[in-house]
C-alpha cells in the first residue's frame, strides 16, 4: 500500500519539480505563473501521498525523508514525467498527457476503499481539470496554430508517446493495491484517457503517433539518468545539510 | 448537530479577527476553511480547516495564525487539524467574503460550482471596477492557483478573477 501511495505521490513529486523549474523561465509571464500554480497543486497532491506513505512505512519517517533522501530506484513515478522540459510545446505535450491521465485516476480513486486516497483524489481531481483546459487549451494553440508551432508540438507529442503506454500497465505497486481494492485496474483507464487525449488531438490537427512496444519501467524504480540529475538539484540541500530547515 | 457553547463561540468571534495571508481583506470564516470549532475541554480547542487547493502556502500560514490567535486569547491548547474531506470549494465563500472581493478589486466567482459544464463554458465575469460584462480570460492562472487572470474590455482594466472550485 506504500508503493501505490509513492507511484501515485513520486509522479505528482517529479512533474512538479519539472515545473518549477520553469519559474521566471517560461516564453510568458502568464504561462510561467500557470505552469508555477500547477507545480504548487501538484506538489500539494505529492506532500499528502508522500506523509501517508510515510506513515504507512511506521518508522517515524516523514514526507521529507522520502521526498529528499530517497535514491533514484526507490522513486516510483511515471518515466514520462521526468523527461526533460524541452521546448514550450514539449512541456505542454507532457502535461497534457499526465493531466488526462489524472482526470482519469482521480475520477476513479475517489471510491477507493481507502479513505486516505479517496479523500486526496476527490480533492485533486478539481485542481486537476483547471490543469487539463490549460494544457489542452494549449496544445490546440500550438496544434492548430503556425507551420513552426504545429511542427513542434507533432514532434513532441512523437517523442513522448512511448512513454504514454507505461500509465495503464500495473506494476507490482498496482496490482497490490487492485489486489486489495483501494486502486482501479491501470488498465481500465486507457480507454477514458485515449477518447479525451483524441478528442484534443483532432482539434488541435495533431497526428496520434502509433503505440510502440513498452520498455519504460519508471514505475518499478527503473529511470532514465534524467530522474538522477533532476533528483540531484532537488535534493542537494538536505543531502548536504541533512536536517536543515527554513 | 450540538449547539456550540460559550467557549467554541467566543473561538468563533476570535476566529474572525484571522486573515487570510493571500487576501487579507478576508478573515478565515468569510474563505470558508474553518470547518468546525471543538471544546474537548482538557484536551483543549481543536479547529477544522479546510486546504483551498491541495499546495496552497498560505494553508500553514493560517493554521499558524489561528493558533497564535486563540493562545493570545489564553487558549493554552490549541490543535488545528487538517480537514480534506468534504473538498474545499468556492462556494462556501459566505456573501460578506463575494462583497468584500469586489470592493478589494477581485471578482468574485461568478456562479455555483454544480452548475451544468462549468467548465466547460465561460462564466460571465464582471468587471469589479466597472461592473461591465465586457471582459476576457487572460490566463487560466494568475498570482494565487485560487484565481485566474482577466481583463475588461469596457475599462481596459486588468483584475484577478476568484475561479470557482
Amino acid at each position: 500500500m506504500r508503493s501505490y501511495a509513492l507511484t501515485v505521490g513520486d509522479t505528482s513529486l517529479i512533474l512538479a519539480q519539472r515545473l518549477g523549474e520553469l519559474i521566471g523561465h517560461a516564453p510568458a509571464l502568464e504561462e510561467d505563473l500557470a505552469l508555477a500554480n500547477i507545480g504548487l497543486d501538484l506538489l500539494g497532491q505529492a506532500r499528502y501521498l508522500l506523509s501517508h506513505a510515510a506513515q504507512l512505512q511506521g518508522n517515524g519517517g516523514t514526507e521529507d525523508d522520502l521526498a529528499f533522501l530517497r535514491d533514484p530506484q526507490d522513486f516510483l513515478n511515471l518515466s514520462l514525467v521526468e523527461q526533460p522540459n524541452g521546448d514550450f510545446g514539449q512541456t505542454i505535450v507532457r502535461q497534457f498527457l499526465v493531466d488526462a491521465w489524472q482526470l482519469e485516476l482521480f475520477e476513479r480513486l475517489q471510491q477507493s476503499s481507502e479513505p486516505k486516497l479517496a479523500e486526496l483524489a476527490a480533492k485533486a481531481i478539481k485542481e486537476t481539470r483547471y490543469h487539463f483546459r490549460f494544457s489542452s487549451g494549449w496544445v490546440v494553440r500550438l496544434g492548430d496554430g503556425t507551420e513552426e508551432s504545429h511542427e513542434r508540438v507533432q514532434t513532441a507529442l512523437d517523442a513522448l508517446w512511448r512513454f504514454t503506454h507505461e500509465m495503464f500497465v500495473a506494476s507490482p505497486a498496482e496490482q497490490e493495491a487492485v489486489a486489495a481494492g483501494i486502486a482501479p485496474d491501470p488498465a481500465s483507464l486507457a480507454a477514458g484517457w485515449s477518447s479525451r487525449v483524441d478528442e484534443v488531438l483532432k482539434e488541435a490537427t495533431l497526428k496520434r503517433p502509433a503505440d510502440v512496444a513498452y520498455s519504460w519501467h519508471g514505475k518499478r524504480g527503473q529511470h532514465s539518468e534524467h530522474l538522477s540529475r533532476l533528483l540531484a538539484e532537488m535534493q542537494s540541500m538536505q543531502r548536504t545539510y541533512p536536517g536543515a530547515q527554513w | 448537530m450540538v449547539a456550540a457553547s460559550p467557549v467554541e463561540r467566543e473561538v468563533w468571534r476570535l476566529l474572525a479577527d484571522v486573515p487570510d495571508p493571500e487576501i487579507p481583506i478576508l478573515n478565515v470564516i468569510e474563505l470558508g476553511v474553518v470547518r468546525y470549532v471543538r471544546d474537548e475541554h482538557e484536551r483543549g480547542i481543536a479547529v477544522g480547516v479546510s486546504p483551498t487547493y491541495t499546495g496552497c502556502p498560505a494553508t500553514e500560514v493560517i493554521q499558524a495564525s489561528i493558533k497564535s490567535r486563540l493562545q493570545q486569547a489564553g487558549f493554552e491548547s490549541v490543535r488545528v487539524d487538517s480537514v480534506l474531506a468534504p473538498p474545499w470549494t468556492s462556494d462556501w465563500l459566505t456573501e460578506s467574503a463575494r462583497e468584500k472581493l469586489r470592493e478589494y478589486g477581485i471578482a468574485p466567482p461568478a456562479e455555483s460550482v454544480d452548475s451544468a459544464r462549468r467548465l466547460w463554458s465561460e462564466p460571465t465575469v464582471q468587471c469589479p471596477r466597472c461592473s461591465s460584462k465586457q471582459t476576457e480570460r487572460v490566463s487560466e492562472f494568475a498570482s494565487t492557483p485560487c484565481k485566474a487572470l482577466y481583463r475588461c474590455t469596457s475599462c481596459l482594466e486588468p483584475f484577478e478573477y476568484f475561479k470557482c472550485i
